[in-house]
């Protein structure tokens, strides 16, 4: 009897949504369990890190780890699995580029703590405890994992072999990455499972982008209603596909919403942020300072928009911190 | 205590304000040491990036030198320059950079003058905002 290789699936700082595009390759994933034995899943399946810990070095083919790193039991798990496993693929935006979770570098730790802990209405704390790493309760120690400073993407902290981008993933990409991964036919280090070229190039409205585009007024979503045929930008609507690596499959664009840039920067872009930024700056129509600096001024949250799943990642990585 | 001298970084576009600080070196005018000069072929070449890398790096302020509108040898890279200014100021501010930190100003290849005047300008608004308060979160 051959034995399969086996595979591991970890979350750390994220929604869940990344578990959930696991679950949503559907009857796809009987072709991954024909592929490979799950030995580790804690979401899903009962084993324990005990399991992990006695398996030898490099004993697991591939582990997929979604979400970011935020509390010291996340990066001790992750330096765990990284030195069991093979490969790494960093599973959605959070454990790619710090995702979502990221932004909270935009806040100190302790305004974090204040805000969750103390000043949130529906939350009631007389006493204004906050969490502390370890308690004493009743002459007994109680341990609970401590809170980074700042939220890392998974590179940050281990090395990453692959990445699986998406806010969540999509599921025909994290098939493809395991079946490749685990039948012996891995990619060049640090692929990227999608498209190198940014969303523009493949968009099923880029035909009806104007030659010049230019634009007079940024729209809100929510007040706004929009050509559902045509390109978002000549619209007013801040569409960030032409910074976004391609691939998804135009998920947010069949739903008639603008893209927000959740697989990440395209291959040869360091920064997405930046890159969001002088690309929308630079489609400004007005020639005059004046005129400029009030539709610039009308992005309420530039930083937030541009750097909604990449923060940690960034070349900043968040506001600067005392 | 040692005095604290603020690091400048100053991209300057090859058509004007670079030569506009040669014709300051030339007439044996003097400003501050506290610029360096990062020579570009227009002010619409200076990609956010570099500006987010340099206050990464440790520069504690930004200067960005283009030519006057209308000048532009490129026609309107400096507008450019202008628009991504605009919002990169607002995005600055939310990263917890101060204003004073960035300037982008015009300086033609005749005005070696002006070019002392805003260097000095620049320096001294940052010596009195002092370094970056706090640091840039790195890797560790």
């Amino acid at each position: 009897m051959t034995t399969k290789p086996k595979i591991a699936l970890y979350w750390c700082s994220g929604c869940g949504g990344c578990e959930e595009s696991v679950i949503d390759m559907a009857e796809d994933i009987l072709k991954i369990a024909d592929a490979a034995d799950i030995v580790f899943w804690p979401v899903a399946l009962d084993f324990k890190y005990e399991d992990v810990e006695k398996m030898a070095d490099g004993e697991i083919a591939a582990t997929l780890i979604n979400g970011a790193i935020r509390l010291d039991n996340q990066e001790h798990e992750a330096k765990l699995l990284r030195r069991k496993s093979r490969f790494i693929i960093a599973h959605g935006s959070c454990a790619h580029l710090g995702g979502v979770v990221g932004l909270a570098n935009f806040s100190a730790k302790k305004e974090i703590f204040k805000r969750v802990y103390r000043e949130v209405p529906s939350v009631l704390n007389t006493q204004g405890i906050l969490p502390e790493s370890l308690t004493l309760e009743s002459g007994k120690e109680m341990e609970l994992p401590a809170f980074h400073d700042t939220v890392k993407a998974l590179n940050q902290v281990i090395e990453v072999d692959y990445y699986i981008p998406g806010c969540p993933p999509v599921p025909d990409q994290i098939r493809d990455a395991v079946l490749a991964v685990v039948k012996g036919d891995p990619p060049p280090d640090g692929h990227v499972f999608a498209d190198t070229k940014a969303l523009c190039n493949t968009c099923s409205r880029n035909a009806s982008k104007p030659d010049k585009l230019q634009i007079k007024e940024f729209r809100r979503l929510y007040d706004s209603e929009w050509d559902p045929e045509k390109c978002f930008l000549p619209q007013g609507i801040i569409c960030l596909g032409l910074a976004t690596r391609g691939g998804c499959g135009e998920r947010c664009i069949k739903a008639n919403m603008p893209c927000r840039g959740c697989f990440g920067p395209p291959g040869n872009v360091v920064d997405q942020g930046a890159k969001f930024l002088s690309a929308i700056a630079s489609l400004m129509e007005p020639y005059e300072s004046s005129e400029i600096e009030r539709l610039a001024a009308s992005i309420p949250d530039p930083a937030g928009l541009f750097y909604r799943h990449s923060l940690a990642s960034s070349i900043m990585r968040g506001r600067i911190s005392e | 205590m040692n005095k604290f001298e603020p690091k400048i970084i100053g991209f300057l576009c090859n058509w004007c304000s670079y030569e506009g600080a040669d014709t300051c070196g030339r007439s044996r005018k003097e400003y501050p040491s506290n610029i360096r000069v990062v020579r570009v072929m227009c002010s619409g070449r200076v990609d956010p990036q570099f500006v987010l890398e340099a206050f990464h790096k440790g520069a504690d302020g930004v200067l960005i030198l283009g030519c006057h509108p209308g000048d532009c040898h490129y026609k309107e890279g400096n507008i450019n320059a202008m628009k991504r200014f605009a919002l990169m100021k607002n995005m600055l501010r939310q990263f917890g950079i101060e204003d004073e930190r960035v300037r982008l100003e015009w300086v033609s290849a005749s005005e070696g003058e002006r070019f002392a005047q805003i260097v000095s300008e620049m320096v001294e608004k940052v010596r009195i905002l002092g370094p970056i308060p706090g640091k840039i979160r790195n890797d560790n």
